[in-house]
């Protein structure tokens, strides 16, 4: 048989090349992140720094929901589709007919899964393919609805409510296959990613985050970590005992894809409980970047960036895939921005870490990550023991840890602009004061183990930063302070403008270049949904769910105390609920006629 | 839960909140009259808190707060201020007595309607909670009566031994 001939065949675009990495979003927007690399990035320029300062709402809409609004609306041809917290209302807008409610779908769900969702009862959005729409509801139903009708096509049970596992992710879509995870870290619940295939909701394969190799997926001598293979019982044999059943490593993130290696990159979870003393090892593979074969599940290369965690630094967030020169050689890169304060940048084809610096100057836990080859260790963080609530022990109150719990970054995801090549990040400025302690595990309870106290860094007030990233070289670009955190989604444009929300529900446009503010308006509430734009009847719209709630919620009644103030002082910072209430509702902005 | 069949004989001394005190909460006055093994009572035999001089608190409100700050904030919010999804306890103990704390928390609570949907869990089966229930009613009702402030207490009175020996056999 002939040998092909590689480099013709590339040349002449007949071979997957890195140029197809996933075309940026046009006129629809018909994957949770505008495409499947996770780019949040839309070629559509209508709307552009020039001219972003006229923007107007052009229509809006109530989802009738109080509880926090994640995630974003699709747009598939000329229906919008619109999803909402528990209970996980479902709407199809006709946009042209002015947003006329084609259908709408609302499950029936037991209420008694509310108070099994850690931090409100979100849902990141639904996902598209084949005609259908894939929503994950909170009560772990997966069901499959007919895009036109809003009929049920087909549902699946993809876990045990009783036992705190719960659905708030928003699910992918890639070929024939639909993709879900899990939460409940907070639950001891055992973190999964599934594939089910889209045309009848069978479950095509389950990798687990930790178990036997079995469970995991993960071949011993195949799959690599740093370039080296696993090991045999890799995701046992850093557990005391059983404890991996109830290990945690909880999959709510969001999921990309490469059609090039055909791998499914996603992250998972803290580890259960938040108390470190009481789950000695490393905790494989909680807090750790994965690789998988869409088809198969079997997992290509791990990354665990926070082993043994002290400080509930979820590994959840986005991955985002971008091709980009790193010292005059091309890299196929993925890019992670982590709750640890980390921001990584690896080969997403190998899993070699090439980067890996604080995208907040405030982060304090490690002094860096080790990135010598010949170390012993070798891409771990260099934990400070002042700042190490295991070092420390129970019942004792570590202070200024920075960041929080809730990271440097939460879920809100980051958007990549292949025109700046830059990457722009909603972030926390917050610290913490974390003590663990005993605690007992019961199914279905919450399973924690530790206090912690959240505030702005010592001398800040600002709790939040807008800034653009460049992942190549690990240095902030620009920064735009925000006096609460950033809780809402990027949005690139080709138009170089970036857009994003805020807690006090200001939909923003900042240029993309230096992070100037060129327009903003004040939506009905706190904005912690990601904004999307699409383009219908010749016309560019920016649109974004309002709602306040979510782990950012906790604070909104309260506001956040600080600790510096002094004995007995109250020092309450600014409280949220002074800017906004609740209340969804979806806000779609366009450049005024003529 | 033996923890829960413990505390309900308060029930019965329960006695309604009479007028002419001076400060009252769900429960009546909060005054301290007796302690036995560094935890108060007030005049009913209610548990309650007490602060010396300096704002120093029992062990029981500073146990109760950090218990409280694992298994409760992420729903009632940093300090017992409430979040967006979850009532101010701060608040509701102002009206609700020991013996509806305790049930309400064992039990749960369901409010779903159209226009909202607030569900407790029943934590009856949980020892992170029972195990300190009374502690975390002693922080909240120090909170309720603006007795203890916000955020973890500067000082407080050393761990008496009757608390670890209960906390032992509890969480076992």
């Amino acid at each position: 048989m002939k040998k092909w001939d590689f480099k013709a065949l590339l040349a002449a675009g007949i071979l997957v090349s890195s140029a197809s990495l996933a075309q940026p979003s046009g006129k629809d927007w018909s994957t949770p992140a505008g495409n499947v690399a996770g780019q949040r990035y839309s070629s559509l320029s209508q709307i552009n720094a020039g001219n972003v300062s006229k923007l107007q709402v052009a229509w809006t809409f109530s989802t009738g929901v109080l509880r926090g609004h994640e995630g974003q609306p699709l747009v598939v041809g000329d229906i919008m589709y619109v999803h909402s917290p528990f209970p996980n209302t479902v709407f199809a807008l006709d946009l042209s007919h002015e947003g006329k409610i084609l259908w709408k779908y609302e499950p029936k769900q037991d209420p008694n899964v509310i108070p099994v969702m850690c931090c409100d009862t979100v849902n990141r959005g639904v996902a598209y393919g084949d005609g259908k729409i894939f929503l994950h509801q909170a009560d772990t139903t997966l069901v499959a609805l007919d895009a036109k009708t809003g009929a049920v096509l087909w549902s699946v049970k993809t876990d045990d409510p009783s036992k705190g596992a719960t659905g708030t992710d928003a699910p992918l879509v890639v070929k024939d296959k639909v993709y879900v995870g899990v939460s409940g870290g907070e639950f001891g619940v055992r973190g999964w990613l599934a594939a089910y295939n889209i045309a009848d909701g069978k479950q095509v394969w389950r990798g687990y985050s930790m178990g036997p190799d079995s469970d995991t997926l993960i071949d011993p001598v195949k799959t690599t970590n740093l370039g080296k293979p696993v090991g045999p019982d890799a995701g046992t044999n850093t557990w005391q005992g059983d404890q991996w059943k109830i290990g945690g490593g909880a999959t709510w993130g969001w999921k990309s894809y490469d059609p090039a290696s055909n791998l499914i990159f996603y992250g998972s979870g803290n580890p259960s409980t938040w108390n470190p003393k009481q789950r000695p090892g490393d905790n494989r593979f909680s807090m750790t970047i994965w690789a998988r074969n869409a088809d198969t599940g079997a997992v290509k290369w791990v990354y665990q960036m926070t082993p043994h965690d002290q400080w509930d630094y979820d590994g959840v967030n986005e991955m985002v895939l971008a091709d980009q020169d790193i010292g005059g050689k091309p890299r196929h890169l993925l890019v992670h921005f982590d709750r640890n304060g980390f921001g990584y940048t690896l080969d997403r084809d190998t899993g070699a870490l090439l980067v890996a610096e604080k995208f907040d100057p405030a982060v304090n836990w490690a002094s860096k990550v080790d990135m010598d080859p010949k170390s012993p260790t070798y891409g771990r963080p260099l934990v400070l023991p002042q700042y190490s609530t295991e070092h420390n022990g129970e019942d004792v109150n570590s202070t200024n840890i920075c960041p929080a719990a809730l990271g440097s970054k939460d879920e809100q995801p980051a958007a990549f602009s292949p025109k700046t090549g830059l990457f722009y990040v909603p972030t926390n400025h917050v610290c913490m004061d974390y003590e663990p302690f005993r605690v007992s595990y019961t199914a279905g309870q919450p399973y924690v183990g530790a206090t912690l106290a959240m505030y702005p860094p010592k001398g800040d007030t600002n709790m939040g930063n807008f800034i653009a990233w460049d992942a190549r070289t690990g240095k902030i670009a620009w920064s735009d302070p925000e006096q609460f955190s950033v809780w809402s989604g990027a949005l690139a444009t080709s138009g170089d403008v970036v857009f994003y929300g805020t807690l006090e529900g200001y939909l923003k446009a900042v240029d993309a270049k230096t992070g100037k503010l060129l327009y903003k308006f004040k939506t009905p509430s706190g904005i912690i949904g990601n904004v999307m734009t699409y383009e219908h009847a010749g016309k560019q719209y920016v649109a974004v769910l309002s709602g306040v709630g979510g782990w950012a919620g906790i604070g909104l009644a309260a506001g956040l105390t600080d600790p510096h103030a002094g004995l007995g002082a109250v020092g309450g910072y600014a409280a949220l609920n002074q800017y906004t209430s609740l209340g969804g509702s979806l806000t779609v902005f366009a450049l005024p006629q003529n | 839960m033996n923890l829960l069949l413990r505390a309900v004989p308060a029930l019965a001394l329960l006695v309604c909140c009479t007028a002419g005190v001076a400060r009252a909460d769900g429960s009546g006055d909060p005054a301290a009259v007796s302690s036995e093994d560094g935890k108060y009572a007030d005049k009913d035999g209610t548990a309650t808190y007490k602060i010396s001089e300096g704002g120093k608190v029992d062990f029981y409100s500073y146990i109760g707060f950090v218990r409280y700050s694992a298994n409760c904030l992420q729903c009632h919010g940093p300090d017992g201020l409430g979040s967006t999804y979850a009532p101010s306890l701060v608040n509701s103990l102002k009206t609700l007595s020991y013996v509806d704390v305790l049930t309400t928390v064992a039990g749960g609570k369901k409010d779903v309607s159209e226009a909202q949907t607030l569900v407790m869990p029943a934590l009856g089966e949980n020892k992170n909670v029972m195990c300190y229930i009374d502690a975390i009613y002693i922080y909240l009702r120090g909170r309720s009566n603006d007795a203890i402030g916000r955020g973890r207490p500067q000082a407080h009175e050393p761990r008496p031994a009757a608390f670890s020996e209960a906390e032992d056999s509890c969480m076992k």
